[in-house]
Formats: structure tokens, sequence, C-alpha cells
């Protein structure tokens, strides 16, 4: 199964949406709770991370009965050093991300937590692909 | 215990009851910061929190969270009520400092997640 979801950058209110879209589909298919958790925690963050720092992305979600993939890939300012954006504390989110109670540094390595295998490509000026795959009996 | 102790405990009011009013709740987290939130594994918590946007209805969504009590008598709008509505998570109002309300939770009861 394929589905694929837009993300519009800089809307906080629809953040989320996506991610919530995929929690309904993963329920309806009964994965297991603490799964789903896992699956869509890293989601959310990953599609907070597009409406935070992107004009916009798409998340391409591919389920099998053993695994869920998914790409998120935006037009952005992309990430100069993925190293130093995987550690924990590190952010160049805005005031208004803070407010929003994001922006602590936290949010990719709450991604890498919550999935089984995590790839991020990024080209400056051009925007990021994020892939995430989690299988769901490990 | 229950969100109608919890309720009782702070004067707290209800702003979405969603049928959790008698669930029993063992454990608390408090937070402003989302990601933090979102990086505890406990679920069946409820949130205490001073931030009132749209972000802590999706995050406590995410994180199988079915009871938010906001502090300090922040202004719930109507699109987060309607979030909460739509994932079955309960919504309650105090008047008091984030602080009291965790220390009275406490002295009742409710545990940390860790």
């Amino acid at each position: 199964m394929e589905f694929s979801y837009d993300i519009a950058g800089g809307d906080f209110s629809r953040a989320g949406a996506a991610s919530s879209e995929v929690k309904k589909i993963l329920k309806q298919l009964n994965v297991e709770l603490a799964v789903i958790k896992r699956v869509v925690v890293a989601l959310y963050e990953a599609e907070v991370n597009v409406v935070a720092h992107a004009a916009d992305g798409v998340m391409q979600v591919t389920l099998d009965s053993a695994s869920i993939e998914v790409v998120i890939r935006d037009r952005g300012p992309g990430i100069p050093d993925i190293a130093l954006a995987m550690q924990e504390g590190y952010s160049t989110a805005s005031p208004r991300v803070r407010e929003m109670g994001f922006g602590a540094g936290m949010g990719l390595p709450n991604i890498k937590r919550n999935c089984d295998s995590l790839d991020i490509e990024s080209t400056v000026g051009v925007g990021t692909t994020v892939r995430m795959v989690t299988f769901f009996n490990r | 215990m229950t969100l109608r102790e919890i309720i009782k405990h702070l004067d707290a009011e209800v702003l979405l009851d969603n049928n959790q009013l008698d669930r029993d709740i063992k454990y608390a987290f408090a937070a402003d910061l989302m990601s933090d939130v979102l990086s505890i594994d406990a679920s069946e918590i409820i949130l205490i929190t001073g931030l009132a946007n749209p972000q802590v209805i999706r995050t406590a969504e995410m994180s199988d969270i079915s009871s938010i009590l906001f502090v300090r008598g922040k202004r719930v709008t109507p699109e987060m009520t309607r979030l909460a509505e739509e994932s079955g998570i309960a919504l309650l109002r105090c008047r008091h400092s984030m602080f009291k309300s965790c220390g009275e939770l406490y002295v009742a009861g409710l545990r940390p997640v860790f």
C-alpha cells in the first residue's frame, strides 16, 4: 500500500495532520500499539521539521505486512552538517518554532530512537530527504 | 487516581471530558517542551503543561496520552478542542501554577514517569 501527503511549510495549525492520518491507517491494520507510537512519534517530529524549516514537503508512505517505510522530501534550506544536526541540543529553529514547544534540538534524536533505520540526504539551498523504516515485529 | 479526583484536588474545570473522567491515571508528566513529551516511553499518563497550542494536542495524540491539564488558566482554542475531540483526549484547566499543580497531585498520589 502506498499513501502520499503534502506538508505545508510554516503552517503550524496543520502540522501533524499527515502523521495523524498514518496513525489511523496503522490502527486499522491492527499494528501493535507500541509500534504505532514509535512510528508516529518519528513521523510527527519529521513533519514538524518540514513545517518549521522548509517551504513545503511530501510524506510518502509504503506499507507491507512486515514494515513501514516513510520518505519525507522537502524543498527548503537543507542541512549543512547532518552529524551536527543529529546531536541532541543542536537547533537552528526560530523563536516561533520554540513557542510551539519544539526547537530544543531533540527532533532528529527522537526520530532516530523511534525507527529501525534512518537515512538523511540534504543539499543546502535545495532541500532534505529523510527515509525511515520501522519493522512491525522486532 | 481518576480524572474526577484530579479535578477535585486542583479545583480544575473540564473543557472536554471525552468520556475519560473515570479513567484511572497513575502517572503524570509535566512539560512545556513537546519534544520532551515525545521522548518518553510512558503512555496512559496525564500531561501537565503551561503551553496552549494545537501542537500540544497533536503531541498527546502521537504519544497515546488521553488527558491534558492546562495550568495557569491558559486559553484553549476551539481548534485545540476539535483536535482533542477527534483523538479522544480529555482537556482540563486549572488556575494554579505548574509547580503547585504538580505538588498537589504528587502529594495526592500521582506518580512520576521516572
